[in-house]
């Protein structure tokens, strides 16, 4: 076998999505910024008619961070792990190199026609699944593209064993491509009826059993774009940046299968108290709780790796960003559980603690772990230093700042709103009028707009940081082993 | 064994679809067909009060408001009956939501009327002081779109059976006698309203958005 410095790795695709990852990053997270001072401050919904109110845009945000910002992400550091990992080079078959060009640029295309359809209101209104067939479509084909990458790229590995973050990305693949295609299911009606909008369609399921089918697919959505793929990055680049093996790689192996069983039962989390049989509900609930297992398996293996070596957090912010994302990645995944008990989950569901739960996972997990990831690959696919270690020090804290100014004020408005929503006074009578519990809010809905408005600036100072060190920062001879250098 | 699956990506990838597959025919499968079932006394839509849902939809009202009233007495008390599955029957797409920024919206039909929900909807703060709501003028501008709501209706009815012109059930026909319908249910709600341009457009036969999304509103019950 060969030694894997002789190896040319070429990450011209990987390039072009991290350069993607960024700029939808900037796009979803303003967004992000923009509808939460719509909620503080409701006139700024009028400011472009139709097309800028929240109810427009609050999807445009899901699906930009989603997939724009975090697939893109993902695909960044598989066209970067993968050759690495799989030692071969993507130079090696112009096959392979069109493929992961024409992915992205389908991929690109895609974007751009989600961006303008949910603006002008075309959406099937289910969450994380609003597009019209027309996309559906296209995005199937960018996936198979990503599917033919990646068995491509096995197919011709030199290195027989796969790496533990090939099996999160094969995952990856797999997840997100049964659940997409069974939850987008859905009938165009204009080649039915021979009238009416032509990219219109209606869903194939109906009331229970669609809001069955779509919470199969939007629990699991969050798994395998906002958990698995995060943890193929953590896997590679925590051991990576510190020069420590992983951990334990029985507890990884078990980590992984436990992950898979359990994660697909947990859907039912999303619809208590609802119409969707009872057992149902009462899995949902139980296999959330068994969840924390697998997850903090990963988490634990991770934070492991640093054992004996934690004056690193002092020297390297990179380590910073991967240590605080696995420890927000705890966070989560003990909130998640303790959010899906019944009777947590009554009082709940419903209100900001919802958003909170998601925020502090994808601002502190999803986001940071996307940050340092790309932070790091930079110096090895520029050849140059980071441009500014001091600069990541201060994104990182005030990031940090950010997320803690979210899911703190989340939580308490969360809870203040469901308490005043089940009030009743000493004759049993409902104690606030609705409109009592939205008032109430403005405090905490202006602090989570701030707390997001530093984690935005902080994506402003990566953006920055990454585009000196391709343009202007000083080249360096050799690629470095661990820790990337930085100025 | 796992040793030899991190060899073997194929039958890796098909150890991973099987684990997680199952799992999605298990919990989804068993009780299609019940929850699919009709309560008695459940209609499918109008097409004036689809193309009102549609427009719904369109604006994302279900980004702020559940139409999912859960068995407490803090919720009955305030929405009214809790939901019941076979209430959700003839709902492509289900539109529970997941946040309740606003109210729950699922019998606001029992409790608000044309005449309220017209000037809410204007301008929430001038009904409900403090509301966040967005201002949805722009309703009383667009007209609706009746084919889209009428290919729906049509495409529900030969693909998945949904009664329509059935005894009892909302007639659907062809696309004239619909259209003739849906202009005569949105006669009914243009006389509750008062906004001048929006009559003066029905005179012509152009219903507009506000017009459907009411008739959708008074639908909930
Ligand atoms: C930014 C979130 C938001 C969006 C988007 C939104 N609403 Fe509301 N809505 C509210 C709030 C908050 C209230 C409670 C205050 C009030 O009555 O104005 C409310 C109240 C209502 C009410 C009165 C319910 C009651 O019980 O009094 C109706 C009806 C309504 N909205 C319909 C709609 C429709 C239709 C749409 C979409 C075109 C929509 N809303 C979009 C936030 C929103
Ligand atoms: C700049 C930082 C961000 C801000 C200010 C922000 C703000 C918001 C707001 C206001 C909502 C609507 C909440 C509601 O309906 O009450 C929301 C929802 C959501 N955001 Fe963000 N966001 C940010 C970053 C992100 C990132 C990075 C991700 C993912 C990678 C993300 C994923 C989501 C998801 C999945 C939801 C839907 C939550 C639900 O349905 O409960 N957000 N965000």
């Amino acid at each position: 076998m060969q030694s894997s410095n002789a190896i040319n790795y070429d990450y011209t695709v990987a390039k072009y999505f991290t350069v993607a990852t960024i700029v939808l990053g900037i796009v979803g997270m303003s967004v992000g910024v923009i509808i939460a001072f719509q909620l503080a401050f409701p006139e700024l919904n009028n400011l472009a008619g139709e097309y800028g109110n929240f109810g427009r845009l609050r999807p445009l945000h899901t699906d930009a961070v989603a997939f724009g910002f975090t697939v893109s992400g993902i695909m960044a550091t598989w066209y970067y792990i993968g050759q690495r990992v799989l030692k071969v080079s993507m130079a090696e078959s112009k096959f392979l190199m069109f493929i992961g060009k024409l992915q992205f640029w389908l991929y690109i295309v895609t974007v751009a026609a989600v961006v303008v359809s949910l603006i002008m209101g075309i959406t099937t209104s289910k969450e994380y699944a609003e597009f019209e067939w027309p996309i559906d479509i296209a995005i199937v084909v960018v996936w198979v593209l990503w599917g033919i990458s990646i068995f491509g790229l096995i197919g011709i590995r030199r290195e027989k064993v796969l790496y533990i973050s090939i099996w999160y990305y094969i995952a990856t693949f797999l997840g997100i491509a049964m659940l997409y295609l069974f939850n987008n299911m859905e009938v165009p009606t204009y080649f039915v009826a021979g009238v009416g909008k032509w990219y219109h369609s209606v869903s194939m399921y109906a009331g229970s059993n669609d809001a069955m089918v779509q919470w199969w697919y939007g629990h699991n959505a969050v798994a395998f774009a906002f958990t698995v793929p995060i943890i193929a990055m953590i896997y590679y680049f925590l051991p990576k940046e510190s020069g420590q093996p992983v951990f334990s790689y029985k507890l990884s192996l078990l980590s992984f299968w436990g992950l898979m069983f359990v994660y697909l039962w947990a859907g039912g989390h999303h619809l208590l108290y609802s119409t969707v049989p009872d057992w149902v509900q009462t899995m949902g609930s139980i296999f959330s709780v068994v969840l924390i297992l697998p997850s903090w398996g990963s988490a634990i293996n991770m934070l492991l790796t640093m054992k004996g070596e934690w004056g690193q957090l002092k020297e390297n912010p990179l380590v910073k960003f991967y240590v605080l994302a696995s420890t927000f990645y705890m966070l989560s995944t003990l909130e998640g559980p303790i959010q899906a008990i019944k009777s947590v989950n009554a009082l709940a569901h419903f209100t900001d603690w919802i958003p909170g739960h998601v925020h502090d996972g994808t601002l502190g997990w999803v986001g940071f772990m996307i940050i340092g990831a790309l932070f790091h690959m930079a110096p090895r696919m520029f050849k140059k230093e980071i441009f500014s270690k001091k600069l990541i020090e201060s994104q990182f804290w005030l990031q940090t700042t950010g997320i803690v100014l979210y899911f703190s004020s989340m939580w308490i408005a969360g809870i203040t709103q469901g308490m005043m929503w089940r009030a009743t006074d000493q004759y049993g009578n409902l104690t606030y009028s609705f409109i009592d519990t939205v008032e109430v809010l403005h405090p905490y809905w202006t602090l989570r707009a701030v707390g997001g408005l530093f984690y935005l600036i902080g994506v402003f100072m990566w953006a920055y940081n990454m585009y000196k060190t391709a343009t202007s920062s000083r080249a360096i001879e050799k690629e470095p082993q661990y820790a990337s250098p930085m100025a | 064994m796992f040793h030899w699956l991190e060899k073997n990506p194929f039958f890796f990838a098909v150890g991973v679809f099987v684990v997680i597959a199952y799992a999605g025919i298990v919990t989804v499968v068993p009780d299609f067909m019940e929850s699919a079932r009709p309560l008695k006394g459940v209609k499918p839509y109008t097409t004036l009060q689809l193309a009102g849902r549609q427009i719904y939809i369109e604006n994302d009202c279900n980004a702020c408001h559940s139409q999912l009233i859960r068995p407490f007495k803090s919720e009955t008390d305030r929405y009214g009956k809790y939901s019941l599955s076979g209430e959700y029957a003839y709902d492509r797409p289900f539109l529970w939501g997941s946040r309740r920024i606003g109210p729950d919206l699922h019998r606001v039909g029992n409790y608000r009327t044309t005449d309220w929900n017209e000037n809410h909807m204007l301008d929430p703060e001038s009904v409900v002081p403090g509301s966040i709501m967005p201002k949805y003028g722009f309703m009383f501008d667009k007209s609706m779109d009746f084919d889209t709501a009428y290919a729906e209706a049509y495409t529900v009815k030969k693909v998945f059976n949904v009664p329509y012109d059935k005894p009892g059930m909302p007639k659907l026909g062809t696309y004239e006698e619909a259209k003739k319908a849906a202009i005569k249910e949105a006669g009914a709600i243009v006389a509750d309203m008062k906004d001048q341009a929006v009559k003066d457009a029905y005179k012509k036969g152009d219903i507009k958005e506000i017009v459907a999304i009411i008739a959708y509103l008074n639908s909930l019950k």
